[in-house]
């Protein structure tokens, strides 16, 4: 197919999936805002105001990066899966393997829809917290690609979930046992520094503390790790995932028998 | 050329079972071929395997000259597929499927709504483009399956079984769809359980079973290899039976009876020597299709000797 011919497959299937984030709205942007907008409240406001200020910012101020990214986190891994792996339960995908739609193409178009679903719901959730406080912003360069490459990273990683996932049951298991944890223990809440040196040391295996840190950085101007090596990370987490899902792709593992 | 070459094509599942045990087959440029054999014989891996939706075990396959290891993107360019079962989304609407289809085949977005219309127009849905795949009935679906597959204006019509489950008058016109499309120089491959399906419309058959292709002729070849017919005769009164017991006659009630005629009998000479015995004939017709009969044959390995496979 030609490079046009590419295009026009790829803008496809990111209307398809774009289109379909709109039209069950209330199933994918409007629960993510209510849950964080419930965290803002609880632990920004209520348990907040009895918290003293981190590298001088107040609680609720602390928490708003690590909230919106984990929103970006949730909804750009949950689209992919769940859309991936509803094409693939219903065979629709076969629409795409049977035509001259390169597997490039197909990764591309998945990982923007859920690339498109993470920032919106991300940027709904800094808009709600304007009703809190009013947000600093320390530097956009280091905000948009962070908040940028850590979408394409978990639209990437819902994608390796779907492809091998072969029940509805799969798709839950890794976002339930490990994203989740990932999540809540990637200093979303509390700085690291306040953790004992063990548990200091862990944290800093754990990738979502980079993404986390390096988003507050762009909010705060300070960060618990440093911004550079998250941004790499980041890079080669996104570059070694496409190239799993390329691999499995061509493969055909859970698509083709 | 040939739109399909199939050589020493197997397949082997994960489980391990051999769905096919080195397949043969080529199909001309332009031909109708049928592609029968019991469920499970291998017929829909063969066309997983044409559509990229089954990995070939060893073997090769080229579709207009394009292998599909070498040349995957440019062999499915030329394929339209209608598989076996539903596979589109259902919560999306008729004329989005067609044109999304397009789409992954790099149609632009205005050559894409025309030939949508005009696919849908063609098969009768589109009145129903607005609505949602899920509302439409089974035949309708059916239909969209082939709007769908025609988007990209294939050279090579793929159908695993498209008449499966229809109504009589969409059975046939379907086959006259299938037929107009044929006549304007689209290769077609068919599956099918319906035999007089392949006796109206294909020139080829293939017969598979168990993994392997054992007749491949060209259906007048192989209708000609039924020596005998069986026809259902309705008469007045059925009387001196044991004077046509050459004709092996089996009664059925008290005025129908089956005989077998050979292919060098005529029909008009048989029913003339009925009447001189005294039987008036109501009724006369085939009991079965051909293709049927033979098809029985071969599969029950009963076949004459020489059917090229």
């Amino acid at each position: 197919m030609t490079k046009h011919g590419q295009y026009i497959a790829y803008t496809t299937i990111v209307r398809k999936e774009v289109t379909r984030v709109l039209r069950i709205w209330p199933q994918t942007l409007f629960p993510p805002v209510i849950t964080q907008t419930l965290y803002f409240l609880i632990f920004g406001k209520f348990i907040g105001a009895q918290i003293r200020d981190i590298h001088g910012v107040s609680y609720m101020s602390f928490i708003i990066p690590g909230l919106v990214m984990m929103a970006v986190i949730n909804n750009s891994f949950m689209n992919v899966v769940s859309s991936f792996f509803s094409s693939k339960f219903q065979r629709s995908i076969e629409e795409l393997l049977v035509s001259s739609t390169s597997n490039k193409i197909i990764i591309a178009g998945y990982v923007t829809g859920g690339v498109v679903r993470g920032i919106i719901v991300g940027f709904l959730v800094f808009l709600v917290s304007i009703f809190f406080t009013r947000p600093q912003i320390h530097h956009l360069g280091i905000i948009f690609p962070f908040v940028f490459l850590t979408a394409v990273v978990f639209a990437l990683g819902g994608l390796l979930n779907a492809i091998f996932a072969k029940k509805f049951d799969d798709i839950s298991i890794f976002p339930t046992f490990i994203l989740t944890p990932m999540i809540y223990l990637g200093g979303v809440f509390y700085s690291i520094d306040n953790l004992p040196p063990f548990w200091q040391m862990i944290s800093k295996f754990n990738p979502v503390l980079y993404m986390v840190n390096g988003f507050r950085y762009g909010f705060h101007g300070f960060s618990d790790v440093n911004v550079l090596a998250s941004f790499m990370i980041l890079v080669v987490f996104a570059a070694v995932l496409t190239a799993v899902n390329l691999v499995l792709l061509a493969r055909g593992t859970g698509l083709k028998t | 050329m040939n739109s399909i070459s199939i050589q020493n094509l197997t397949k082997t599942y994960a489980g391990g079972t051999e769905a096919l045990k080195g397949v043969n087959l080529e199909v001309a440029s332009g031909d109708f071929c049928a592609l029968l054999g019991a469920n499970g014989a291998g017929k829909t891996t063969i066309i997983g395997i044409l559509t990229g939706l089954v990995n070939k075990t060893s073997g090769s396959v080229r579709i207009f000259d394009y292998d599909i290891d070498q040349n995957h993107s440019k062999a499915k360019k030329v394929i339209g597929v209608v598989p076996q079962e539903m596979n589109f989304n259902i919560f999306e609407r008729v004329e989005d499927i067609v044109v999304n289809q397009a789409g992954y085949f790099g149609i632009d977005r205005t050559t894409a709504f025309a030939e949508a219309e005009k696919n849908l127009k063609q098969l009768r849905l589109w009145d129903r483009r607005h609505e949602i795949a899920r509302n439409l009935s089974g035949g309708m679906k059916r239909r969209l399956m082939i709007a769908r597959a025609l988007v990209n204006k294939p050279k090579l019509l793929i159908l695993d079984e498209p008449t499966a489950g229809v109504d009589v008058e969409l059975r046939h016109s379907m086959w006259e769809f299938l037929g107009e499309l044929n006549g304007q120089g689209v290769t077609i491959l068919l599956t099918t359980h319906y035999l007089e399906e392949v006796e109206q419309l294909c020139r080829q058959a293939a017969i598979i079973k168990d993994g392997q292709i054992i007749a491949n002729d060209r259906v007048k070849n192989l209708v000609k290899l039924v020596a005998k017919e069986t026809y259902i005769v309705h008469v007045d009164e059925i009387r001196s039976l044991e004077k046509i017991r050459g004709y092996n006659p089996v009664v059925i009630d008290e005025n129908t009876f089956e005989v077998e005629l050979s292919k060098e009998e005529r029909l008009n000479e048989f029913i003339a020597y009925l009447s001189q015995l005294g039987m008036m004939v109501t009724d006369f017709r085939p009991k079965g299709n051909r293709i049927e009969k033979l098809f029985l044959n071969i599969l029950n390995s009963k076949t004459e000797a020489g059917i090229g496979a």
